[in-house]
């Protein structure tokens, strides 16, 4: 199956930078995964969090306000693979 | 989690404790030299005279470029690793079935403890008022956050002494909490944008593995750097300023318009400060330069606390939760609570 990943932020630098961090992760992993940035924050605070950027992964949040380098975030998946 | 990990947090981190150790000594050896060595550099190297303007405004950039860097690097080093214990998400728990008033001075202290960028304003916002803490509460919350400033405290601490810093604190808790007491109790519901309350929110949740001590000096590390170069830009224009005010601008010029002879003095810095887009960094040179010229603090304090209290980006940031009478009695009410603070300042101090 698919992996989903969604990353919440109002569009700042580190919530891009967390999307491009964890794009960099899936290739290098080679699984099957979409990554996605979005912007509407009511979904997000609908989870419960409210620190930006979340990185939520398949509808559970993994990450809330920590930008990962690509090896950690590498980690970090592995286990939700 | 993987087992490196767990690995790595049940045992005692030497290499951790000596990094930061030695980065510890480093930064007091470089804040001890830093007046001699820049001194030395100016003076002897360079051969301007240390009395001439020149002179004395070249060695106030260096000289305040480094120390300032210095100060700052360091408060947010130790502000970022003691503030990875807190979450906006821990803060909501801990506020939320609480009455107004008590909840208010909560909220105030939560909102200087809780880490906090003006990009997580709306969510912070809307998470609050969607699990039920009440909007007085919330905006205490969101006016403490920017007002009592770290970097502005430790600096100020390091500057002025602990005096100036004890009531700079304790007049931004009071502004705060004044502010979410009064805005509470003008019933401002309506002025919120109504799909804030349709949110539903799912209990609050535990996000991601907990952090070790080397994710918390990382976390540290990687902030110092992040800010510094988001402020940098400010802090040199900042300084800049200071030193051609240091050097070149007689303190007799600043004591006809901004002095104790004149009563608007206050107002006219906090309107000054409104517009101006700057960060605590940034201001705190040129709040040291006007102290030495003789400006009083309480004036002072005022104009730091407008510029980084009351931010053009952060309103059009909050206008997608709140409705521009609310917008405008937040600014308006934080405001006047700056204004007195400032009287009462130079009352007392002066």
């Amino acid at each position: 199956m698919t992996m989903q990943i969604r990353v919440f932020g109002p569009g700042c630098a580190r919530c891009a930078t967390l999307a491009d961090n964890a794009r960099t992760a899936v290739d290098r992993m080679g699984v099957d995964a979409t990554v996605e940035e979005v912007h509407d924050l009511l979904q997000m605070v609908a989870l419960g969090v409210m620190t930006t950027p979340t990185l939520v992964v398949d509808g559970r949040v993994v990450l809330s306000g920590q930008v990962l380098t690509p090896e950690q975030l590498e980690e970090v998946l592995a286990v939700d693979s | 989690m993987s087992v490196k990990a767990a690995e790595r947090r049940s045992s005692f981190d030497l290499p951790l404790l000596a990094a930061v150790l030695g980065a510890g000594i480093l930064w007091w050896f470089l804040y001890r030299v830093n007046g001699p060595f820049w001194d030395w550099v100016v003076f002897r190297v360079g051969g301007l005279a240390p009395q001439g303007r020149l002179g004395e405004t070249v060695r106030f950039f260096v000289y305040d470029t480094t120390k300032i860097l210095l100060l700052l690097s360091g408060i947010i080093f130790v502000v970022t690793v003691l503030r990875s214990f807190m979450s906006l998400e821990r803060t909501r728990a801990l506020l939320g079935g609480k009455r107004e008033g008590f909840a208010n001075v909560a909220a105030a202290g939560l909102g200087v403890a809780t880490p906090f960028c003006s990009c997580s304003a709306v969510p912070a916002f809307m998470g609050f008022v969607a699990a039920g803490v009440p909007i007085g509460v919330t905006l205490s919350f969101l006016i403490a956050s920017p007002l009592v400033n770290e970097i502005a405290l430790g600096m100020l601490f390091t500057l002025f002494g602990w005096k100036i810093a004890l009531l700079y604190v304790i007049a931004g808790l009071t502004i705060a909490v004044a502010a979410g007491l009064v805005l509470g109790r003008a019933h401002v519901e309506r002025w919120v944008e109504p799909f804030v309350f349709e949110t539903k929110v799912s209990a609050a949740v535990s996000a991601g593995t907990p952090l070790t001590w080397r994710d918390r000096v990382e976390l540290g590390r990687a902030e110092v750097v992040a800010i510094v170069r988001k402020v940098l830009p400010y802090l040199l224009i900042g300084i800049g300023l200071g030193a051609l005010i240091h050097g070149w601008v007689p303190t007799s010029f600043f004591l006809r318009f901004a002095g104790s002879g004149n009563p608007f003095a206050v107002p006219a810095a906090v309107l000054i400060g409104i517009p101006l887009y700057s960060n605590a960094a940034g201001v705190m040179p040129l709040v040291e330069v006007l102290h030495q010229k003789g400006l009083e603090m309480g004036t002072l304090l005022a104009f730091m606390m407008s510029v980084v209290a009351l931010s053009l980006p952060e309103m059009i940031l909050l206008r997608r939760v709140l409705k521009p009478p609310l917008i405008a009695a937040f600014v308006g009410v934080v405001a006047a609570g700056i204004v007195s603070v400032g009287y009462l300042f130079n009352a007392v101090l002066g």
